[in-house]
């Protein structure tokens, strides 16, 4: 950094490596907390206790497991992007290290939503996989997961590492309003958005509660995951240098 | 926000590759856009913008009362619609669950002749409306059903 002067406000602070390992340290313990209560309640809620389908009985339930992880496949690699990006341009150390400590998560939650529509696929369409806009652009973000993962392990340097693999994730980004919009934009076998769209969600109160506490469990999980990732990551490049 | 030189075209850089492969990518699938569709309407058949005798698939509601089964054999003959225009469709096989009238699904198989569709496959379309049987049913008592069904 530039700055011999500690910076007075807190969020410039957050670049600073040793700051962000002190602060997210104190932070873990609770988040990793909240987050097991969440995902404990909406499970047993959502599988459990929410209302059968008045169409697809209690093969709906899936849902609780499907739903979230492709909402935050995408949100992860955007976040990812968004953190390669400023790692790029404003050669923030930090954001690099977020971005790379994105990547496993967000392929895992991708590749969960892949294999539990498929599952829901086969009994509800009669088929376990159609290629269809939002199938494939899906499928698509998965590759992009494992090629980001592959160019980080590519490159032995850090930095340039870094900076390659944050041009990948910006060129891929395009990919993220394509799988949000295809079920708009073209005749898809997938269903439309059910919560994210203009008017009220289309499904009855009783199920939306769980997949919302579903949903805010998922997001936590990924923060508490990405955190983690981006710890070791301060850790090992000390170690490296 | 003030920026220093390099971070500048830094910036310019990272912006110009998000915009340039937006718009490319844009335009390709513009230029694909009906190749993308999964599925013709009854609406494009009848106009006729589906090939004979290729492989095609062709999604739609099935009209309530147009099922008809041949007493001594798997046959079905359907009538599926888009609200503007009907076209039928002869299928041999298992239909899968959600299968019913009014439902929207996804038939895969070859225009014949006389604008009948010859299905290999019947794909059950789900629409995005999750509730109990029992706010379904008073739905249905309502007389508002229609507005929750989906528009293929």
């Amino acid at each position: 950094m530039t700055h011999a002067v500690p910076v007075p406000h807190s969020f410039y602070r957050l670049a600073s490596p040793h700051y962000f390992y002190e602060q997210s340290g104190r932070l873990l313990p609770w988040l990793a907390a909240v987050t097991l209560v969440l995902f404990l309640t909406g499970l047993v809620w959502g599988l459990a206790f929410a209302p059968a389908d008045y169409q697809q009985g209690n093969g709906f339930r899936i849902m609780y497991v499907h739903v979230p992880a492709a909402v935050f496949s995408m949100s992860v690699y955007v976040a990812m992007a968004v953190a390669g990006g400023i790692g790029l341009i404003w050669r923030l150390k930090v954001a690099a290290m977020v971005a790379r400590s994105c990547a496993p998560i967000g392929a895992a939650f991708t590749f969960l939503a892949l294999v539990t529509g498929s599952l829901w696929g086969k009994p509800m369409w009669g088929a376990w996989w159609v290629w269809d806009a939002r199938l494939t652009s899906e499928l698509i973000l998965l590759f992009l997961y494992l090629g980001y993962m592959a160019l980080q392990e590519a490159i032995e340097e850090r930095d340039t590492a870094d900076r390659a693999s944050a041009v990948l994730a910006l060129v891929g980004l395009i990919n993220i309003p394509i799988i949000h919009y295809s079920v708009e934009w073209w005749y898809t076998l997938h269903q439309g958005a059910t919560i994210l769209k203009l008017g009220r969600p289309s499904i009855a109160p009783a199920m939306l509660w769980p997949l919302l506490v579903m949903l805010a469990a998922y997001g936590l999980l990924a923060l508490l995951v990405v955190l983690l990732r981006t710890r070791n990551e301060v850790l090992e490049r000390k170690l490296n240098i | 926000m003030k920026l220093n030189p390099v971070r500048r075209k830094r910036l310019t850089l990272a912006l110009i590759i998000v915009v340039g492969v937006g718009v490319a990518v844009g335009l390709t699938l513009y230029a694909l856009k009906q190749n993308i569709n999964l599925f013709y309407s009854p609406s494009q058949i009848v106009a006729g913008e589906a090939p004979l005798q290729r492989s095609i698939r062709v999604g739609g509601l099935v009209v309530p009362g147009s099922v008809q089964r041949e007493p001594n054999s798997l046959g079905v003959v359907f009538t599926l619609t888009d609200t503007a225009q009907q076209i039928q469709v002869r299928y041999t096989g298992i239909l899968p669950d959600l299968f019913r009238e009014g439902q929207g699904i996804i038939a895969h198989g070859r225009l014949v002749a006389g604008g009948v569709v010859q299905a290999d496959e019947v794909l059950a379309k789900h629409d995005e409306n999750y509730m109990p049987p029992e706010v379904a049913d008073s739905l249905k008592q309502a007389g508002v059903w229609r507005q929750f069904k989906q528009q293929p």
